[in-house]
């Protein structure tokens, strides 16, 4: 079930270079296995944030405070471009991240984060470049807030924003819905579905090996 | 009034329609899911937890790909990848899920197993929890990649929520000039418009040079439609498609399968269907493709020159192209041509088909791969193993210094161990260059199965073109 998300005001970290995907959020090595959960946070970014000696690259935003606190990322262009891998959302939320601000998403990134209630947020690129001019000039203490139910981003000098989400998936985070569960309460239309499908194109519902 | 005329897309969209669930989302119906070793137990796993049940076993198939060794006899398969095969096996065998194993007819790379088993069909919604599903659009099929959690929604539910993409039309026009392929035309598109140009879109592929490509070379094209930020990619069914899956395994037979070509025949887009996006590409235009960067964006005619971060204005765009060059190692203005690689993949859902195999052998034959480059060469699924084997291909490659292995995912994305090293390059005929992609620091060039080929003779990158008879 998904944490429900609806004010948040807090750190935001820029992370502006275009076509982050989701092999730089988290590598496949970190994903190999049924019980990864809870152990990424720190192999986020990894290629990014740590040196090929395993130390912290200090240069790395999210190695500086305050953005270690970060819990919005600002992103560049196609940020979870890529793989699949809803690891790279796990790995993201693990480190403390509950929003992300950027100009466009990988689609199935963008889709993996409502599963996991996580807020992607799709605005304007000059609205983009601005938070993230605003925040850099604080040194990262000006904080960027967000409420879901108004549709608002503030940034930390107080500018407000509004942008466009999807009435569904906002009622979705908001709750903290649970998608499967109220598809299954659908279950009558999807067999009713499959019932006349059958009559309509059975080479569909019975795939039988030929001899 | 006429009705306006439809798209591929919309035609198979409304087809699959259970339930409207807002303005431009619906609740489809998924007619095969496929199921991989990296996320197929743990997606059965969770439906167990929830205490639910897989409400279509009969139309959920899996094999193991992404996490076992592709060395002979599997050796080398790490702890965790022994564990997630065995995993794969108790629950699909306890869901009833039929599963090909490893040595069997059938196992293989997912996306590479579907075409081949005829489990893809013409007009069929397939998901799968890996982006590259929609290689599957080749055989005009709608087909993407699904999440961990959306993964277990279509296991419990037979169903998936989707926002209706926007449409975008690529008409590729033309001939196929001598050395050019499916691969090169591709990726010329994604650096024609860019890694984020189909973001939001279902992407049709059309025009005389798509109607030219064997089955084959359309499935390499629409594999990379996520390369390109669509999710969907797929390409009108015809006769060729017919030809193709005409008696394979799962294909239907006799009559059923007259009525499932009648109703094929429906769905290419009417003449006057509307996109909400139109791009031509000149084919002729096209020489052999190679990437030079961290994205499927940065690509060039392999005879062109590495960008010159001086001469770009735009502050982003020269930082851009500076991270790349750095992390490739490579000087900005020089040729591309001539750079000297250590390793070589032929392999993975994009290019493992015997056409792929057969293209990189012809450049292979009588030669040698130069001294210091390892060349390896993984068949995309047990078939296309055994077929190459049946015409002498792993001889012929072997005699020429190339590995041949077993198949599976690989080296594409190193999730079973087998990685390119640190600092080293490689010309790989799969489909990401990402930072790491092959390996931790590893260096990527996306390429044809030729111009991959002709690069491992040549110890450099090399133009196939070039390569004396």
């Amino acid at each position: 079930m998904p944490r429900p998300f609806t004010k948040l005001t807090a750190i935001a970290a820029p992370i502006m270079r275009t076509n982050i995907d989701t092999d730089v959020i988290i590598r496949i090595e970190r994903l190999v296995g049924n019980s990864v959960r809870g152990s990424l946070g720190k192999w986020a970014f990894g290629s990014l944030r740590y040196l090929p000696d395993g130390s912290e690259n200090p240069e790395f935003i999210l190695n500086r405070e305050p953005y270690r606190q970060a819990e919005i990322l600002i992103t560049g262009p196609n940020f979870g471009c890529g793989s699949s891998r809803e690891g790279a959302v796990w790995a993201l939320q693990e480190m403390g991240i509950r929003a992300v601000i950027g100009s466009g998403f990988g689609d199935i990134f963008f889709a993996n984060c409502f599963q996991n209630g996580i807020l992607p947020i799709v605005v304007d690129k000059e609205i983009v470049d601005g938070l993230a001019t605003e925040v850099e000039n604080t040194q990262g203490a000006g904080r960027i807030g967000i409420d879901l139910q108004e549709q608002t981003i503030t940034s930390s000098s107080g500018k407000r924003h509004s942008f466009e989400i999807d009435p569904r998936r906002r009622t979705g985070l908001l709750e903290g819905l649970d998608e499967v569960s109220l598809t299954l309460q659908r279950d009558d239309e999807i067999r009713a579905f499959q019932a006349s499908d059958r009559a309509e194109r059975p080479w569909i519902h019975f795939a039988r090996k030929s001899a | 009034m006429e009705k306006p005329g439809r798209t591929l897309l919309a035609k198979i969209w409304d087809q699959h329609v259970i339930a409207h669930v807002s303005d431009d989302t619906d609740l489809l119906h998924v007619d095969r899911h496929l199921l991989h070793d990296l996320g197929g137990s743990r997606g059965l796993l969770d439906l167990k937890s929830r205490n639910l049940t897989v409400h279509n076993p009969e139309l959920t198939f899996a094999t193991p790909d992404h996490a076992i060794s592709t060395a002979r006899g599997r050796a080398g398969t790490s702890k965790i990848g022994q564990e997630l095969l065995a995993g794969l096996r108790t629950e699909t065998s306890a869901a009833g899920i039929a599963m090909f194993d490893i040595d069997e007819a059938g196992q293989g790379i997912v996306h590479v197993i579907g075409p081949e088993l005829g489990l893809s069909l013409p007009g069929c919604l397939i998901v799968c929890g890996d982006s590259h599903t929609c290689t599957h659009g080749g055989l005009g099929a709608l087909a993407f990649g699904i999440g961990s959690s959306e993964l277990t929604h279509v296991l419990a539910t037979q169903a998936i929520i989707q926002r209706r993409p926007k449409t975008m039309r690529v008409m590729f026009e033309g001939g196929l000039p001598f050395g050019v392929t499916a691969k090169d035309l591709i990726l010329a598109l994604i650096g024609h418009i860019g890694a984020a140009g189909g973001t939001g879109y279902a992407v049709e592929y059309a025009g005389s040079a798509i109607r030219d490509l064997p089955i084959e070379g359309r499935l390499t094209i629409c594999n990379l439609s996520i390369e390109l930020g669509a999710k969907m990619g797929l390409i009108a069914p015809d006769e060729k498609t017919y030809d193709y899956l005409r008696g394979r395994t799962y294909a239907p037979q006799g009559e059923m399968w007259q009525r499932a070509v009648e109703a094929w025949r429906q769905l290419p887009s009417d003449p006057d269907a509307a996109f909400d996006r139109e791009v031509v590409i000149d084919v002729e235009a096209i020489i052999p493709q190679v990437t030079w960067g961290i994205s499927p964006e940065h690509v060039m005619g392999v005879d062109g020159h590495v960008p010159d971060p001086r001469a770009i204005s735009d502050p982003a765009r020269r930082a851009a192209i500076e991270t790349a060059l750095d992390y490739m190692g490579l000087k900005a203005g020089a040729p591309i041509i001539g750079t000297p690689v250590d390793w070589v993949f032929i392999g993975s859902c994009t290019n493992s088909r015997l056409s792929d195999l057969r293209a990189a052998a012809e450049v292979a034959r009588g030669r040698k791969v130069a001294p210091g480059v390892r060349a390896w060469v993984v068949p995309g699924s047990e078939t296309v193993k055994r077929d190459a084997v049946a015409e002498g291909l792993d001889k012929l490659f072997t005699d020429a210094g190339f590995e041949w292995r077993e198949p599976g995912c690989s080296m594409c994305l190193a999730a079973n161990g087998e990685t390119v090293p640190p600092g080293q390059r490689s010309v790989s005929t799969s489909n990401r260059n990402f930072i790491g992609r092959q390996g931790p620091r590893a260096r990527t060039h996306l390429a044809s199965p030729a111009t991959a080929a002709a690069s491992a003779i040549s110890g450099a990158i090399a133009d196939v073109r070039m390569m004396e008879p």
